[in-house]
Parts: structure tokens; C-alpha cells; sequence
């Protein structure tokens, strides 16, 4: 039965993630996603699953690579400095083909950097931040309800690719607590891993392996890949069109730049001033051609995000109408109604 | 009546190997293929491989097998163990692998008394990257990049691995043996038998390391890569059982 409930985005995830049967998760501290290994350090082994604190996000990785080996669901959860660390492993699972879900509550970076909110993580997430060249598909919750029901669909997302799956919060989402309703997760995806190491107990052996030496087989492996990777783009992409209709100010931002953007665009719209949100909810694959289309239609395409401008790039790489395009960016803080509010007014040609 | 005596092990896959004449890889491959055979574990071992002149296990024995990152295989057998607990979990990684890169994560999973096994293959060098300086390379000893030989002032000691994670808690065995002679062999294969056992046991982490050869990189004969291994190599690199456990802590 569905029911709501009143808790932390952070600990949403984690509701989610056991809702969709997850039994494993390893991970290591780092601020501002703590509160998920504490949540699952209170839960997991109390109901006979197996919460490991780690030495290190690289160890991390690689019992998540075991683990999803093994073929079960598993999950970690990390922040920008962790999620650098976790990067070899993440390729290894690529090539490997192996799925799990890794959730970056992002903190400010580069470097130590601070732990202020920040989208500072969006080229590292969707355009492949380990070696080799590979994809996986990228989450991107505004609402406590969405930290919940995109965990949900990381996982299954991750079991229909054989590949990771990244959840992509910051500070905001991760620690605001809002009530949600906690659906019944319904699993779109078969429970069989036939792959799966688990001793060849009546089947001939099998590897889980990333090496391809012999004659052009890592070509084969690489283009295969990539047909996977084509294949999220033709299925998966997710977004939310906000007031958009008639709007002739389209914002596009994602997570807490998103949600914020909504408060001011209802302030916009009470003064006239017709502006809307596409909001994706997948950054890879990410909603190009919607978005080209509502380019096409609006006077102006205002991307707003917790960085210098990454996504900005995704934006101009999906439309021609590049005059059209402003950009408001704030690398380690989230910007307020009130500045998203005044740029609106000055791009509608209200003023200050 | 002709009575078989000696023959390929069933978990030893017969093809051709791909290790350099007078390599010892080869020779812990079937030592390992035996103690599977000997348990009767072949159906219920996941084998975890690493990078080097290793990583090709699993075209030889015949397990399941999973690949790791460079010196992560502790860390990835920790998954499989956590995930399959009934299952017969091992890694197979050289000096480069576990005693270099690899330091961290094998020093956390032996100290987490994690129920798995490690066959460590210590042959002075990396292998497959052309035989450069290791942690484990002797005093003296030439490499590609110690041409002038290794220099404790400047590059460090060589580590002694088995000696360092028997003063673990978490770890039930560690030895060190050698494939040298067919005294030496025999010895071997007991010390893997034990390591089995333990993880069998539950009692935790065990580590035999295998002092190798590696006439390639090392620019030797087979025969005289043998007399290394007998004479300096077992000499800074003592052989001998360092920690066995007689009972788990939970018992
Ligand atoms: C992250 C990373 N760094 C470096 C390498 C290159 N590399 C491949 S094998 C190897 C050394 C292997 O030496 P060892 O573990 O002693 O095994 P051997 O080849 O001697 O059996 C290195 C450094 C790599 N594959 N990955
Ligand atoms: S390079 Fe050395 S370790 Fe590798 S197969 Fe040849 S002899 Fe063995």
C-alpha cells in the first residue's frame, strides 16, 4: 500500500534502493551524503543484508564490482572527491558490464574543494569521467519524491543496460526533508542474471572481464557498447515540461536548480511574464531534440545551474538557435528565487 | 594391470599456456587446478584475477572467474564473499599487483578477517610490462628502471608480504613457499591445502606466497632463475609458515 511519509532525501534513496530489493551496500564517509551509509548501517544487516564500510571508495568500487558479479543489487554512495576515486572501477564495470547504482551527492569542487551544494560533477557524470569512453545513464531528483523513486529506477535502469547507473543529487535534495509518497516499486525488469559468477555448478565456466586482447575483439566489445549506449538514448530519456506550453522564456536546469527555478517562475507568472522549465530528469541520455524543439518555439533559453556553465554545453550541442541562449551560474551555491526571478524580469525586458 | 598415476587435474583447462619457458606461473596454476580438484570445489569457486602476467587465469583453470582492476582483487573478492558466502572465493595476483597498488586493499581484507584466499606470486619484478623495479625487488637488483640497480636509500626495501599480514588479527594463515624443487612443490601444495582450509573453516584471510621466477625480465636462464630463487631470493625472502590460526575467534 502506497503511504506517505516525512523524511530526508538522503534517506529516501535509501527507502527506495531497499524497496527495489537491494541487499548490499559498501561505501565510505563523505559529506553531505552520510546520512545514506547511516541509514543503511541501521538497516541492511537487521534484515539479513550486508552493510561494509569500506577503506577506501576504491575498495568501495571493487566490492560493488564483486558483488554485482555475483548478480545481485548493490549500491554506493559518494560525493565529487569519492566519486573521482571511483572512477577506475566504474570503468571496469562499463567494460564489464556490470551493473549497480552510484549515487553522487555532490559537494563543490575541484579538489577538496567546499562542501556547498554544487552541479560542480555534470561533466565527470555524463560524459564518462573514468578512462576509455562509456556511458551510463544519470539521474537527476529535484523532490525528496523523486530521491525515492529514481533510486528505484537506477536499479532497474542498470539491470536492463548490464551497466552502472548514477544518481546525481547535491547538498539541497540530499538534505531537505519534505513528505513523498512511498509507491510499490514494480520491477520493469527480468530478475534473471545468467552471467552471473556463481560457481559452474552444472554450465560451463564464465569470466566477467573488461580485457580483450586477441585480433579485433575490443573493437567488436567497444561497438557493442556503444549500441547500448544508443539504445538508452532512443529509450530512456526522461524530463519534465514545467508551464512550458506558452511560455516564451524557457528555463532548462535539472536537481535543486531546477526546483528552485520553479518558485520563480510562479512569481514570474504572476506578473505576466510567460516562462516555463524543461527540466531533465535524465542528464545522459539528455533530451536534445525536445529541447531543440522548444528552442525553435521560445524567444529565449535561459540555463540555469550550480556551476560555471556544463550543461550549457549539452544544451548548445542539441539546438542551432544558439542567440537564444543565456546562461545564469553559480559554482558553489545555489542561486535564489530572487536571482532567477530578477534575471527573468531583465530577459523579458521588465528591468530590474 | 596399468594403474594411472599422474595426470592433468580436471580444473586445469588443457590448452596451450601462454608464460615463458621456465616462468613458475604455470606451475602455481596447477597447484591451485590440484587443491581444487581435491576439495571437490570446481562448481563452487569463483576465482578473482588481476593485471599482469596472471590476468589470463581464467583460460586455465576452470572456474568461474572475475576480473579486477590493478591490485584490487582483494577488494573485489570481498563482493563476491560478502554476496556468496558458500561460494570458494580466491585471488591470484603478482608483487606488482598485491604489493605495490594493491597494498591497501589487501592489507584491509586481511585485517577484516575476510574468508578468502590469496595466492600471491612474487617474482622480484613486473612481468608483463617488461620487468621494471617492484616493491619487492632485491638490494642490487637491476631492473628497467632501476638500471643501476635497486638502492635502499633511494627506492626503499624490498617488502616482505607474508611476514607483514601475519601480524594482522584478521589473518588465519600466511607462508611463503617456493616451486623450485619437487621437495619445495610438495610443501607448496600443502601450504595452499591449508590456505583452503582455512577459508573453509571460516577461520579468515590466508596468503601462501610463492616465490617465482622470471627469466624473461630477469634476463636469465630458466635453470639459473632456480638457482636465484634457492640461493639470495629464499634468503632475504625466507620460506616457512609466518601465522596459522588453530581456531577461529568466534568459536
Ligand atoms: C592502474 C594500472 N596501472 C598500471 C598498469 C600496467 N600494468 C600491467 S601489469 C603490471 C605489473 C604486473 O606485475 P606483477 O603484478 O608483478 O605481475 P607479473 O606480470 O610479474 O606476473 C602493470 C604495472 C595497469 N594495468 N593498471
Ligand atoms: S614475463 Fe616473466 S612472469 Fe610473465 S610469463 Fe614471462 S617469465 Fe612469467
Amino acid at each position: 500500500m502506497d503511504q506517505r511519509v516525512f523524511m530526508k532525501g538522503n534517506e529516501a534513496i535509501c527507502v527506495g534502493a531497499i524497496a527495489a530489493g537491494c541487499r548490499f551496500y559498501y561505501g565510505y564517509p563523505i559529506t553531505p551524503q552520510n546520512d545514506i551509509p547511516e541509514y543503511m548501517s541501521a538497516h541492511l544487516r537487521a534484515m539479513g543484508g550486508t552493510f561494509l564500510q569500506a577503506e577506501s571508495e576504491i575498495a568501495t568500487i571493487n566490492f560493488i564490482l564483486g558483488t554485482s558479479a555475483s548478480g545481485k543489487r548493490v549500491m554506493t554512495s559518494s560525493s565529487g572527491p569519492g566519486i573521482s576515486l571511483m572512477q577506475e572501477g566504474l570503468s571496469y564495470m562499463a567494460g564489464s558490464e556490470l551493473p549497480a547504482v552510484i549515487v553522487n551527492i555532490s559537494r563543490s569542487g575541484p579538489g577538496l574543494g567546499g562542501i556547498a551544494p554544487s552541479q560542480g560533477d555534470y561533466f565527470q557524470a555524463v560524459k564518462c569521467g573514468g578512462h576509455g569512453g562509456y556511458r551510463m545513464p544519470v539521474l537527476a531528483p529535484h523532490s525528496v519524491q523523486e530521491m525515492y523513486s529514481l533510486a528505484m529506477l537506477a536499479f532497474d535502469l542498470a539491470d536492463k543496460y548490464r551497466n552502472p547507473a548514477m544518481i546525481l543529487g547535491d547538498a539541497i535534495v540530499g538534505q531537505m526533508k519534505e513528505p513523498f509518497l512511498q509507491t510499490t516499486y514494480v520491477s520493469t525488469v527480468s530478475p534473471e542474471k545468467p552471467w552471473a559468477l556463481t560457481g559452474c555448478e552444472g554450465r560451463p565456466r564464465q569470466h566477467v572481464k573488461s580485457l580483450y586482447l586477441k585480433d579485433n575483439a575490443i573493437e567488436v566489445h567497444n561497438w557493442k557498447l556503444h549500441a547500448k549506449y544508443r539504445r538508452m538514448q532512443e529509450e530512456e530519456v526522461r524530463y519534465e515540461d514545467y508551464h512550458l506550453d506558452d511560455a516564451k522564456i524557457a528555463v532548462v536546469a535539472f536537481g535543486t536548480a531546477a526546483r528552485v527555478s520553479k518558485t520563480a517562475i510562479q512569481w514570474a507568472r504572476r506578473e505576466g511574464i510567460k516562462t516555463g522549465m524543461l527540466r531533465p530528469i535524465t542528464l545522459f541520455p539528455f533530451p536534445s531534440s525536445h529541447l531543440d524543439e522548444v528552442a525553435r518555439r521560445v524567444d529565449i533559453v535561459l540555463v540555469i545551474e550550480m556551476n560555471t556553465g556544463q550543461m550549457l554545453e549539452d544544451v548548445k550541442a542539441s539546438t542551432t538557435c544558439h542567440d537564444k541562449i543565456r546562461f545564469l551560474g553559480k559554482p558553489c551555491a545555489m542561486p535564489t528565487p530572487e536571482e532567477i526571478h530578477r534575471e527573468l524580469r531583465k530577459l523579458s525586458g521588465r528591468g530590474e | 594391470m596399468e594403474k594411472k598415476v599422474f595426470g592433468r587435474p580436471k580444473s586445469l583447462v588443457d590448452v596451450k599456456s601462454h608464460f615463458c619457458p621456465g616462468c613458475h606461473h604455470g606451475i602455481a596454476h596447477r597447484i591451485l587446478a590440484e587443491t581444487i580438484d581435491h576439495f571437490g570445489l570446481r562448481e563452487k569457486t569463483v576465482g578473482v584475477a588481476c593485471v599482469g602476467c596472471a590476468v589470463f587465469l581464467y583460460d586455465y583453470i576452470d572456474v568461474d572467474v572475475a576480473e579486477a582492476p590493478h591490485g584490487r582483487a582483494p577488494a573485489v573478492a570481498t563482493g563476491v564473499k560478502r554476496a556468496q558466502p558458500d561460494k570458494f572465493v580466491f585471488t591470484y595476483q603478482g608483487d606488482g599487483d598485491l604489493a605495490a597498488i594493491g597494498t591497501s586493499e589487501v592489507i584491509h581484507a586481511a585485517n577484516r578477517g575476510e574468508n578468502i584466499t590469496v595466492l600471491f606470486v612474487n617474482n622480484t619484478t613486473y612481468g608483463m610490462t617488461g620487468g621494471q623495479m617492484a616493491p619487492t625487488t632485491m638490494l642490487g637488483q637491476k631492473t628497467s628502471t632501476s638500471p643501476y640497480g635497486r638502492d635502499f636509500r633511494k627506492d626503499g626495501y624490498p617488502i616482505k608480504m607474508a611476514e607483514l599480514l601475519a601480524t594482522l588479527e584478521g589473518t588465519a594463515y600466511s607462508a611463503r613457499v617456493a616451486t623450485s624443487t619437487p621437495g619445495q612443490i610438495r610443501k607448496a601444495k600443502e601450504a595452499v591445502k591449508k590456505a583452503f582450509e582455512m577459508q573453509m573453516k571460516e577461520m579468515g584471510f590466508s596468503i601462501v606466497e610463492f616465490l617465482s621466477t622470471c627469466p624473461t625480465n630477469w634476463g636469465m636462464k630458466p635453470l639459473d632463475a632456480q638457482k636465484r630463487v634457492l640461493g639470495e631470493m629464499s634468503e632475504y625472502f625466507p620460506l616457512g609458515v609466518y601465522k596459522e590460526r588453530k581456531q577461529a575467534d568466534f568459536l
